[in-house]
């Protein structure tokens, strides 16, 4: 896929998480004082309402929840088709990821299979994605 | 005994694609067709709701405001709400039920204007949301991935249906094809003509496992309804329908964060104050932007149980118009048009005044369950004509 991603307006609460591959690190906003993991990420933990919340590097590991190839061409330079999964990841387990599954064949991609995050960096935004875990 | 709140009048504009009508003249038509309907002079209206009231970065959405329409109509009100952040479209026809049960308001209009189909073909004057730069909000954890429509985010709820319960593209068919058999009854439906599982299974794919068919297209269109207090309905003319009960919740804010679609607590949550039962309902209009939605909410409300939704609409009979459950019986919005959720509300008046002409059930329909949205947010009415 080569098209021009949505470019984020970066701020306080999502500029972790969508800067973080530059480290390699998928971070997920996390609650020092309850653990719960918060995403969307906000400055308040949504479990305790703490305001003790920083993000967490998390391991990038991840099981599809759900998944549908996209066919349409919602923008003139998308490549369709495209796997269009959610994510729910090990480390985190009530955060869903919206992402793609990419490296495999489109027809391949099923529930339950083990993914592992990459990243693809575009404009300083590293968007994480997914591909299958041997 | 607790005051009660009643649909007194429904009104729609021309229903098209392209239309050159001005959005609020579309509302205009609707609003005068449903005072009209009511027997009130606009003078009589006190209230004004709308879903989600007047959006400057997507006119083709929502494209009319509450204040437009209390200007032109010259309207001197006393509560009126633009419902951005309710639950759901029939939210706005919850909260005038609240204004008028409270005696903040006696007749309150409830519109809905679209104007997605018009604004596509004219964007020097309505511009297209911008979905690729400076994204922020919600839209900024599935937009970058592809995942503009809202048609990749339901569709992964119903991939997931297949494969948890066995949900075939046969069964999912018959959401699309109860609606356009429905909408050639209808003659303000934009499909004229009834659907075969050969051309739909034929149609070229959205979204998997969304075909063409299973997808809502962009409408042009106003629909009114008005809301009248149980002691002002000596004002008007139309046989009264009962708002005999509503609910609305929220899983999360969020389309991919919700497990699961809000139709399910929303479903539950519409039982509970009232002694009616999914036994005593006559025919259902439920939300079907996208033809898994209505899956969901025969699930949620308790017709049948959760992973069945499927079978119990295979083969279609059951949901026919003379079967034992008739569903979307103007033809949903995948048949009648994009109405955004207050076109269920508006059939289910005209099923239970017996008004239906080609497409009236049969019997004597006295309740009736309509339902809006389909992802994390969800809003229900029941409706009874007791």
């Amino acid at each position: 896929m080569v098209w021009q991603r949505s470019r984020i307006r970066l701020d306080a609460d999502n500029r972790a998480f969508w800067t973080g591959g530059a480290q390699g690190h998928l971070n997920i906003a996390r609650c020092d004082d309850c653990g719960g993991f918060i995403h969307p990420p906000r400055a308040i933990c949504r479990h305790c309402q703490s305001e003790n919340v920083a993000p967490c590097a998390v391991s990038g590991r991840a099981v599809i929840d759900s998944y549908t190839i996209n066919h349409q061409k919602w923008a003139p330079d998308m490549e369709v088709p495209f796997v269009i999964a959610r994510v729910r990841l090990d480390d985190a387990p009530d955060v869903f990821l919206t992402t793609n599954i990419v490296g495999c064949p489109i027809e391949s991609v099923d529930i339950g299979d083990r993914v592992r995050v990459v990243f693809e960096e575009q404009d300083g935004i590293w968007y994480p994605l997914f591909e299958k875990a041997a | 005994m607790a005051r009660e709140a009643y649909i007194t009048g429904i009104g729609m504009s021309e229903v098209g694609v392209r239309l050159t009508r001005s959005p609020l003249g579309l509302t205009l038509d609707a609003i005068r067709e449903a005072a009209a309907d009511a027997g009130l002079t606009l003078g009589q209206i006190d209230g004004v709701s709308t879903y989600p009231g007047k959006m400057p970065s997507f006119l083709g959405f929502s494209p009319v405001g509450v204040d437009e329409v209390i200007e032109v109509c010259g309207l001197r009100t006393r509560w009126h709400t633009g419902a951005a952040e309710a639950t759901a479209q029939l939210g706005a026809i919850i909260d005038a039920a609240a204004a008028v049960r409270s005696g903040q308001a006696r007749h309150v209009i409830c519109f809905r204007t679209v104007y997605e189909a018009a604004a596509l073909a004219r964007p020097e004057e309505f511009p297209a949301l911008e979905r690729r730069k400076d994204v922020t909000g919600n839209s900024q954890w599935v937009s970058p991935f592809g995942a503009f429509s809202a048609a990749c985010w339901t569709a992964q709820f119903a991939t997931r249906h297949m494969k948890l319960y066995g949900m075939t593209r046969e069964q999912l068919a018959q959401v699309a094809l109860n609606d356009h058999r429905n909408a050639a009854l209808n003659p303000r439906a934009i499909v004229r003509q009834p659907l075969t599982m050969e051309s739909y299974m034929a149609a070229r794919m959205i979204s998997t496992p969304f075909c063409l068919y299973d997808c809502d297209r962009f409408t042009d269109a106003s629909t009114v309804v008005i809301v009248s207090a149980g002691d002002a309905l000596d004002e008007v003319r139309a046989a009264p329908v009962r708002i005999a009960a509503s609910a609305g919740s929220v899983e999360r804010y969020s389309w991919d964060q919700a497990e699961w679609a809000s139709a399910y607590p929303t479903g539950r949550d519409l039982w509970k104050n009232t002694d009616y039962t999914a036994a005593d309902v006559d025919t259902v209009q439920l939300y079907d932007g996208f033809a898994f939605q209505p899956i969901t909410w025969l699930e949620g409300l308790g017709f049948c149980e959760v992973g069945e939704g499927h079978r119990f609409i295979e083969g279609g009979t059951r949901i026919a118009l003379d079967g034992e459950l008739p569903m979307n019986t103007g033809g949903g919005q995948l048949g009648w048009g994009r109405l955004h959720g207050f076109g269920y509300a508006y059939e289910s008046v005209v099923q239970l005044r017996g008004q239906g002409g080609a497409r009236q059930i049969k019997g004597d329909p006295r309740v009736a369950v309509a339902t809006s949205g389909g992802g994390p947010m969800a809003a229900a009415l029941l409706l009874a004509r007791d």
